[in-house]
């Protein structure tokens, strides 16, 4: 049940919540946490008008295992948080990952590590959305700029979870997530939706991780007569625990080609006058606000600046950084922490261009003017 | 009974991991007889576990089963509920899984009076583990991790789960093992959280450190030292020291939370309720 088409006045995580309508959200569960709170709030009045259910849970750790549980039974599920639910919660996006089970982690970024400044945005989390759990994962990691592109972009995160069968975290930061602006709801017509494939074979045939050529199992959900494994040690096709080193490493690699699969049609970049641009910034998150009144500056005064806007983080956006860095002079990325993606952008750019970092991790967004003039001193 | 026990069974799983003497096979047979007495379709039974020996049972049972992490069986299982009420979802756990890592989810399944049935094998000890001490190890108990005896106190789990709000608590062992099997099918139809602790023998971890090398001999103390419900009213309490109760130790009508949520969901269709600030 999305909400009615227009505009509209949104808060970040208001939209965050109607997105995930939109998307088909049937089941959330969550632990109050600042500054995610308000996605909560909003699907505790919004599921249960749309038939969905919504429950509080006890701790972090329960709302990932539950949204795990309602996935499996067949619903769009989901979680939301921040810092250190994130951290709490990381155990079950393995889980997730490792058993593929599609459902979307919203963490709100504030200042950390720990309890930190709970009301002040960070974007220290970036490594962690990607690694956070123990052992070799796939992982999808989006991350808005804006309420209009939080709306949007949290239907690509339940679209891809299903279709590709991966926890997909959302990274959302507190000046997203409590900022209002402008959404406009497209018709509910207008709006593509994803399922998760499910099998086309008869449950006496049916192989739960047995792939077809995109590499993804179909899923059948529990209680529809297929009856089925799941468990979190390494599995076969078959779905039961093994420890055969050909199954083991089968696994892995799948998973791992599973991502790269999936890596063209998950990847989300804005490119903005990058094409003749001396200096690119690259820039996710509010940060990217400023960086493209920054670009727009530099070029009024005759410096000739692009930006690579990142929505998807994870898998890293390399040949959107690799194409930027055969023209550029320079690479400029600011960062809301001591330099996280700076280095995947070097890694990227392998020396074609210089890359600086510029970090500000003093509770305050970066702004245009910080970075403006590091883009002229590049 | 209508089935054979091995009807439940995935059989091409065997052999399990359970060592000789384990009595978890005695429990997951009394879960299977209780399930069959109920006449469940297979279909509908939704198994969740945890971490641990006790929690490799679902491998082996032909449902739809879920292996979870380490105390987290009931949460998952809370999510399974909810989206699908109308399954008869049963947690099998273990001491060390439900009343230490996984003790929070526990109370507040109970709290909430949610439709799982769990099944608690308590061995008294972390077996998978090689045998360290659990939050039901007995006190003066020895061992891996409490090599000089252990100086904790045991929770009284049904206690602990009725007092939180479960609509039934119950206690069996694996040597009182038709009684277990009358519990269980009580718990599992039971509307709302139910709960039984199934006493079970770990000669190879908890026997061997404690004076108790084999399954015979644990099972002898199982029926020795169980007392039941009845019995232990006549008994003075200092006769019932060292001593367990068995059957049924709580039992009450309470509403189950997925129904409650149900009306929820018919209110907010209606358009009533939902005011922020009522």
């Amino acid at each position: 049940m999305p909400s009615k088409a227009g505009a509209r006045l949104m808060q970040g995580n208001e939209a965050c919540a109607e997105g995930a309508m939109a998307a088909g959200l049937r089941f959330f569960a969550g632990y109050p946490i600042t500054p995610s709170t308000e996605i909560a709030e909003e699907l505790a009045l919004l599921l249960p008008k749309a038939g969905g259910k919504f429950i509080q849970m006890e701790d972090e750790i329960a709302s990932i295992s539950a949204i795990i549980g309602a996935s499996l039974a067949g619903a769009k599920a989901m979680t939301a948080t921040s810092g250190p639910g994130f951290s709490l919660k990381q155990e079950g996006i393995g889980f997730a990952s490792y058993t593929e089970v599609p459902c979307v982690i919203v963490n709100v970024q504030r200042v950390g590590p720990s309890t930190g400044v709970p009301t002040a945005p960070a974007q220290g989390d970036v490594m962690q959305a990607r690694w956070g759990t123990h052992g070799d994962h796939p992982i999808v990691v989006l991350c808005p700029s804006s309420v209009a592109e939080t709306f949007a972009l949290i239907i690509e995160a339940f679209n891809i979870s299903e279709r590709w069968r991966m926890p997909v975290v959302f990274l959302m930061d507190e000046v997203v997530a409590h900022m209002r602006e402008k959404v406009t709801v497209p018709d509910v017509s207008q709006i593509a939706v994803a399922e998760r494939p499910r099998p086309q074979v008869s449950p006496e045939q049916y192989l739960p991780y047995a792939a077809g050529e995109d590499l993804v199992p179909p899923m059948a959900d529990y209680g529809t007569g297929y009856r089925y494994h799941v468990t979190g040690l390494t599995h076969d096709q078959t779905g039961f625990p093994t420890t055969k080193r050909i199954e083991v490493d089968a696994l892995t690699r799948r998973l791992d080609a599973k991502m790269r699969m999936a890596a063209p049609h998950v990847t989300f970049v804005d490119e903005i006058l990058v094409d003749d641009a001396e200096v690119v910034v690259f820039a996710y998150g509010i940060t990217a606000r400023a960086a493209s009144r920054a670009v727009r500056d530099a070029r009024a005064q005759g410096l000739k600046a692009g930006l690579i806007k990142a929505k998807t983080l994870w898998p890293f956006p390399d040949e959107h950084v690799r194409k930027a860095a055969e023209r550029a002079r320079a690479i400029v990325v600011p960062e809301m922490n001591m330099g996280q993606l700076v280095r995947e952008v070097e890694r990227a750019a392998a020396g074609r261009a210089r890359v600086v970092g510029l970090s500000r991790v003093d509770a305050e967004p970066i702004t245009p003017d910080e970075i403006l003039a590091r883009l002229r001193e590049v | 009974m209508a089935m054979p026990v091995s009807y439940y069974l995935r059989t091409s799983k065997m052999p399990h991991i359970w060592c000789a003497g384990c009595g978890h096979g005695i429990v997951l047979g009394a879960v299977l007889r209780a399930i069959d007495s109920l006449g469940l379709d297979k279909d509908q039974v939704c198994v969740v576990s945890g971490i641990g020996c006790a929690s490799r049972a679902p491998g082996y049972l032909d449902f739809n089963t879920l292996h979870t992490t380490h105390g987290r069986a009931i949460a998952f299982a809370t999510g399974i509920k909810m989206v699908k009420p109308e399954m008869k979802v049963i947690v099998l756990t273990g001491d060390g899984d439900a009343a230490a890592i996984g003790g929070n989810h526990l109370i507040h399944a109970a709290r909430r009076n949610i439709g799982i049935a769990t099944v608690c094998f308590n061995n008294s000890i972390y077996g998978m583990t090689n045998g360290q001490y659990s939050p039901m190890t007995p006190t003066g108990s020895y061992a891996s991790t409490a090599p000089y005896g252990n100086i904790e106190e045991p929770f009284d789990l049904c206690d602990l789960v009725y007092a939180a709000g479960a609509s039934y608590v119950a206690r069996g062992s694996a040597y009182h093992a038709i009684l277990l099997w009358k519990l269980i099918a009580k718990a599992i139809a039971t509307d709302g959280f139910s709960f039984v602790e199934a006493i079970t023998q770990c000669p190879t971890y908890y026997g061997r450190r404690n004076k108790m090398r084999s399954a015979v001999e644990m099972l002898k103390w199982q029926k020795e030292h169980g007392v039941t419900v009845a019995g232990a009213a006549k008994m003075p309490a200092e006769d019932l020291a060292g001593k367990f109760r068995i059957g049924e130790l709580g039992a009450r009508t309470r509403p189950e939370y997925t129904r409650r949520y149900a009306a929820i969901i018919d209110a907010a269709q209606r358009g009533e309720g939902g005011e922020r600030d009522a």
